[in-house]
């Protein structure tokens, strides 16, 4: 194993999250270290998306900061977080229909575009060079997620499991630091699954990428992740490591609706 | 069988991104760009180029221009009539008050100005979408109507607002005849074709799609939804602008606010949402369709009224025209609501594939 879990990396403080009167997220707290796989996990409703939309900038949390590699933000903005190395996926995937495979992941190179747009407009010197340079860097993608067959496929024709491949690539190109998976195995079936294990896993190994990950099936959850945290009713009711997760009775009764 | 790429091996992402990556393609395109060139000033005569040829090439121009807002960044738009006055009149402006400005310089200021207002009114884009959005736009119509008909400053004080160019060269290139006035279009059409091309395929018009797909995504990979809906309100109005300035110079010389009213833009909107949303293609086609049509129906109809021995009368004819017209959309719109863009790539694949089905 080439990877070594390191410092902190992005440290949540008491974060607290609501719409209207529902509250969604309570002083939730916890920590990712440098390269590890971190997951959560809590039943339906427990706040565990909107805990990643908060980490990158999608929605602003009321109370709390997150703190990023020792730089503190109050006020999260997709942008800054995708400038800050952070990329995520989406629960329903959120490809770019009209385009294909191509065109989806370089998007993800969007933000290591320098030319202008009269520069894009005549196809013009750097204009042209950048194109072919990414274009380059997504075939490495394309190549590590084994799906050069469908490169030129338009997304909206290609199969679910595929589509959360490509999804997954698009995160890839931005070559995060920091990669947010929103239940990257929902609705597959056991070999997808397996594909789709392999490839977070090697994400994680080859690149060092951090890993936050939402995820139903425990038995992947408990599997690969390094540290858990349960999330119930926006509050956090657990954090560890697998086995200490597994073991603890908040998580056993949130989970199996044990008598209060 | 002839429109075959077996054996055609891309060996670079060079040769693999160009704008027509198969071989029979790329003659094609010189085969059009020859005939509409070279061939077509030879065959057609003046009364072609004045009714078809001329508003053809200039409205394909603006259906460009409107397709890359709602087709490519999905900011939809009644407001292209408005971009076209502002071009035309913007145009108009710096053709007078500036001593010796050449002409193709005034169109184009004419479209940056068109641009710039393009720009203030796609700011509602940034928290409206959809119908309420169109609402917004179509304000862009009324205002400009206003503007134009009620400060005389525009129309260097002519009265109802028309005004008139005379006098059309280009470094000694006199541009007073049909054809010159059509090979002048078609060149700046085809520069801004290219370019409309080459933005779509590149990090601009993919941030256009982000956005129209899926805005939410494109933020989080670090599109800025002001930024691209912005400059797509930009760069369309340019397009829409220049269009503009060619209708009012080149193809009217003369001219008055009604030349772009709420009509033009309906028109507009039309050709793209018939030609192909999101097609450079489709706006050739849409614009066809609208131009030639009615054009076609109107020498046809009494045609084959003589053939069954009907005679109609020339109101006839133009009502028929206008029902016909009408239910061919309903039709196209039925049978392809992506336009005729997509019949286009849905039978060239077939073709690939000719003569077996899959």
């Amino acid at each position: 194993m080439s990877r070594q879990i390191g410092e902190v990396v992005l440290d949540l403080k008491q974060v607290s999250l609501s719409f209207g009167g529902v509250k969604a997220l309570t002083g939730i707290s916890f920590d990712v270290r440098e390269h590890e796989i971190r997951a959560i996990i809590g039943p339906n409703g427990a706040g565990k998306s909107s805990m990643l939309n908060v980490i990158n900038g999608v929605y602003r949390p009321q109370e709390g900061e997150i703190i990023l590699r020792g730089q503190r933000f109050t006020k999260m903005n997709p942008y800054k977080a995708a400038q800050a190395g952070i990329s995520r996926t989406f629960q329903n995937i959120a490809l770019f229909k009209g385009m294909n495979v191509i065109d989806n992941l370089m998007t993800g190179r969007n933000l290591k575009i320098r030319s202008n747009l009269i520069q894009q407009a005549f196809w013009w010197g750097p204009a042209r060079r950048e194109e072919l340079e990414h274009r380059a860097k997504v075939e490495e993608v394309i190549d590590f997620l084994e799906i050069q067959h469908i490169r030129k496929t338009p997304v909206g024709r290609l199969p679910y499991g595929l589509q959360k491949r490509v999804d997954l690539g698009r995160a890839l190109a931005m070559e995060p630091s920091i990669l947010l998976l929103d239940e990257p195995m929902a609705g597959m079936n056991v070999e997808e699954k397996q594909d789709m294990c392999r490839f977070i896993l090697d994400v994680n190994d080859q690149f060092g990428t951090t890993i936050v990950l939402i995820e139903h099936d425990m038995a992947v959850v408990m599997d690969i992740s390094d540290r858990v945290v349960v999330l119930d009713y926006g509050k956090k009711i657990g954090d560890g490591d697998p086995d200490a997760v597994r073991n603890n009775p908040d998580v056993i009764s949130a989970y199996l609706g044990a008598s209060h | 069988m002839l429109y075959r790429e077996n054996g055609q091996f891309k060996t670079s992402y060079a040769a693999d991104q160009q704008i027509f990556p198969i071989t029979q393609d790329r003659w094609a395109i010189i085969g059009i760009l020859v005939f509409a060139f070279v061939a077509v000033p030879l065959l057609v005569d003046e009364y072609m180029f004045r009714a078809i040829l001329i508003p053809f090439v200039i409205l394909s121009l603006a259906a460009l221009g409107v397709n890359i807002l709602v087709g490519f960044c999905g900011q939809i738009t009644l407001g292209a009539g408005a971009f076209m006055a502002v071009g035309a009149y913007a145009a108009y402006n710096f053709h007078i008050r500036v001593e010796g400005m050449p002409l193709l310089v005034s169109l184009l200021l004419g479209g940056l100005t068109a641009a710039a207002v393009g720009i203030v009114f796609g700011i509602p884009s940034l928290r409206v979408r959809g119908l309420y959005l169109a609402v917004a736009t179509l304000a862009a119509q009324f205002f400009t109507d206003w503007v134009f008909l009620r400060v005389p400053w525009f129309t260097d004080n002519a009265s109802s607002g028309s005004v008139s160019v005379s006098n059309l060269q280009v470094m000694g290139w006199q541009i007073n005849n049909p054809l010159n006035k059509y090979l002048f279009c078609l060149a700046i059409l085809t520069v801004f074709a290219l370019m409309a091309k080459n933005m779509t395929r590149s990090a601009i018009g993919r941030q256009w799609m982000a956005i129209r797909d899926m805005d939410v995504a494109a933020e989080v990979i670090g599109i800025r939804p002001l930024f691209a809906k912005l400059s797509a309100f930009a760069v369309s109005s340019f397009f829409v602008g220049t269009a503009g300035a060619l209708w009012g110079f080149v193809h009217l010389a003369s001219w008055e606010p009604a030349a772009f009213s709420v009509d033009r833009s309906f028109q507009l909107l039309f050709m793209v949402i018939i030609g192909g949303l999101g097609s450079i293609m489709g706006s050739f086609f849409g614009a066809a369709f609208i131009v030639v049509l009615p054009i076609a129906l109107n020498q046809l109809l009494p045609a084959i009224g003589d053939l069954v021995g009907v005679e109609i009368s020339t109101a006839g004819i133009s009502h028929a025209e206008l029902i016909i017209f009408g239910g061919l959309i309903v039709f196209f719109l039925i049978k392809e609501p992506h336009g005729i863009a997509r019949l286009w790539s849905t039978g060239k694949e077939k073709l690939r594939l000719w003569p077996f089905p899959h």
